[in-house]
């Protein structure tokens, strides 16, 4: 069991999945992401357009991530954030994931979606550097 | 991080519970324990060794071929064929990592359309992680892992560049390799070694020129494949070991010798459509018949686990010997001592591993009750 000890998860990359859910077919802002997490040195496993919220559930839960970074641009966080967080308890993937959201999403309904269990919100203009440092604090270390 | 005097106790407990909650059907446990098993994180060998009784049902299928040749789209509706069939799948897709950064864009999910949000298709990416050498380990227990889980197929997708992805997708029980029509792609499989490890050839894109071409090529060149096999008993069954040595290591297989019935077939198909999966699925299920009715599938089997536990040991060996290397100052200062012309790299290598030599020679003089001199000459200097 030595060979175990050596390795103690200690440098394993931080799994994320970049999901784009709903109606919206801009996924440029999720490309320069996943591409930066990369260079970031994370696992970034990219969900493709046109998710609904029960395959982004089903990609987080299977893959396994830590972190799962939702971009929605088309308006409809409001519907779609809490059925992606519902399928995650469902899954008993909830409490161990960090999920952030990204895109275009009014002042007003941010404090909903913070209630929700969203670690964080990075709206358009938010420079890399900041979005990657909150992952890497914040992601969960779990054995 | 707490905890991290995690003890043996700790760990039972929690590979308990996960191998309960995987053999119960839970998919947060199956995504766990592959994770585990990826990071070869404290305790995955126990995790693998209690699921491996539960191994042993599914079918193994690797797809291979190189980049572009539409790997993500044929799994998919590879996937859903067999979905449709009432069989369950799992999915283990291997890509590369970035050589910069470590990280990697893992992209196969993105071609996932048509099984999308049927849990029984469990889709895993699994990135290389710069590590190749553990790679085909990894890969090997996450099967394991699916397998018990009691998944009926298991597809592992990979990119068929190199000796290390060749490694992955020769230990599925059936290797797709898909080719490009037109693609100057049979060069690159001769080189890759790629040709010998096909037990169902894909020609994709079928709808494009030279798809008839290639399909044609491809036939002549499993055609001399046979030929050339030297003493002409070179099933696929006696493939082994080092790509470009299968043929001398078809010889010494025993067991193969009924391989030669297996002629490796040639399909086409078009994966955007669908055109042609109906008649894949049916070359896979033929070639795994003919795994169980000839007996190879085992005699495979075992070869199998006979290179599992090589790898193993060689891994876990090496693992033994860096530490010791480390323990004596680290390879750097070996390596200066060598430079300024204290020593040399055999008298270091020679006092690295002489303990162990002594210790495992020393065990087998115990067991056998037959004292040797064995142990008469503890000094570094050998002759």
């Amino acid at each position: 069991m030595s060979a175990d000890a050596e390795q103690r998860g200690r440098n394993r990359p931080i799994r994320c999945l970049i999901a784009k859910v709903g109606l919206d077919g801009h996924d440029r802002g999720a490309h320069v992401i996943a591409r930066a997490f990369r260079d970031a040195g994370f696992e970034v496993v990219y969900s493709g357009l046109h998710r609904a919220p029960d395959e982004i559930v089903q990609a987080a839960v299977q893959e396994d991530v830590d972190v799962l970074g939702i971009s929605i641009l088309s308006g409809a966080h409001n519907s779609l954030v809490p059925k992606v967080v519902d399928g995650l308890k469902r899954h008993g993937a909830f409490a161990d994931t960090l999920l952030i959201v990204g895109g275009i999403i009014p002042e007003e309904d941010r404090p909903e979606l913070r209630d929700l269990g969203v670690a964080a919100i990075f709206g358009p203009g938010t420079p890399m550097e900041e979005t990657i440092e909150f992952v890497r604090e914040n992601a969960p270390r779990r054995e | 991080m707490a905890g991290d005097d995690t003890s043996g106790r700790d760990l039972d407990a929690r590979n308990d519970d996960l191998v309960a909650a995987l053999l119960a059907g839970e998919h947060r446990a199956l995504a766990r324990v592959i994770t585990l098993i990826e990071n070869r994180a404290p305790g995955h060998r126990d995790l693998v060794a209690r699921l491996h009784p539960h191994a042993g049902d599914a079918a193994v299928v690797g797809i291979t071929g190189s980049p572009g040749a539409g790997k993500s789209t044929l799994v998919d509706k590879l996937a859903a064929a067999y979905r449709d069939r009432g069989d369950t799948v799992g999915v283990v897709a291997v890509d590369p990592s970035s050589p910069y950064s470590g990280g990697s864009v893992l992209g196969d999910r993105i071609r996932m359309a048509s099984t999308n949000g049927d849990m029984d298709v469990f889709f895993r990416s699994m990135s290389a992680r710069g590590r190749l050498g553990g790679l085909s380990t990894a890969t090997t227990d996450a099967i394991t892992a699916l397998d018990a889980f009691g998944k009926d197929v298991v597809i592992v997708e990979t990119v068929g560049a190199g000796q290390s992805e060749v490694d992955i997708v020769r230990t599925a029980d059936t290797v797709g390799v898909l080719v490009q029509p037109d693609s100057g792609d049979d060069v690159q499989m001769l080189k890759a070694g790629i040709l010998e490890i096909g037990d169902v050839f894909v020609v994709n894109k079928a709808d494009l020129d030279g798809a008839a071409r290639t399909v044609a090529e491809l036939e002549e060149m499993l055609h001399r494949r046979d030929v050339g096999a030297g003493a002409g008993k070179h099933g696929h069954g006696s493939v082994s070991q080092s790509g470009g040595e299968s043929h001398a290591d078809g010889a010494r297989s025993d067991g193969a010798d009924a391989a030669t019935d297996w002629e490796p077939r040639v399909v086409e198909t078009v994966a955007t459509s669908g055109e042609g999966i109906e008649d894949l699925v049916d070359a896979l299920d033929a070639h795994a018949a003919y795994l169980r009715s000839s007996g190879v599938g085992e005699a495979k089997a075992q070869q199998r686990h006979g290179e599992k536990i090589r790898r193993l040991v060689r891994g876990d060996l090496t693992e033994l010997l860096e530490a010791e290397l480390d323990r004596r100052g680290g390879v750097d200062a070996l390596a200066d001592r060598v430079r300024s012309g204290e020593t040399d790299p055999y008298t270091v290598a020679d006092a690295v591993v002489e303990p162990l030599r002594e210790c495992l020679d020393g065990q087998r003089v115990d067991s056998e009750r037959t004292p040797t001199a064995a142990e008469s000459d503890p000094g570094d200097d050998r002759d």
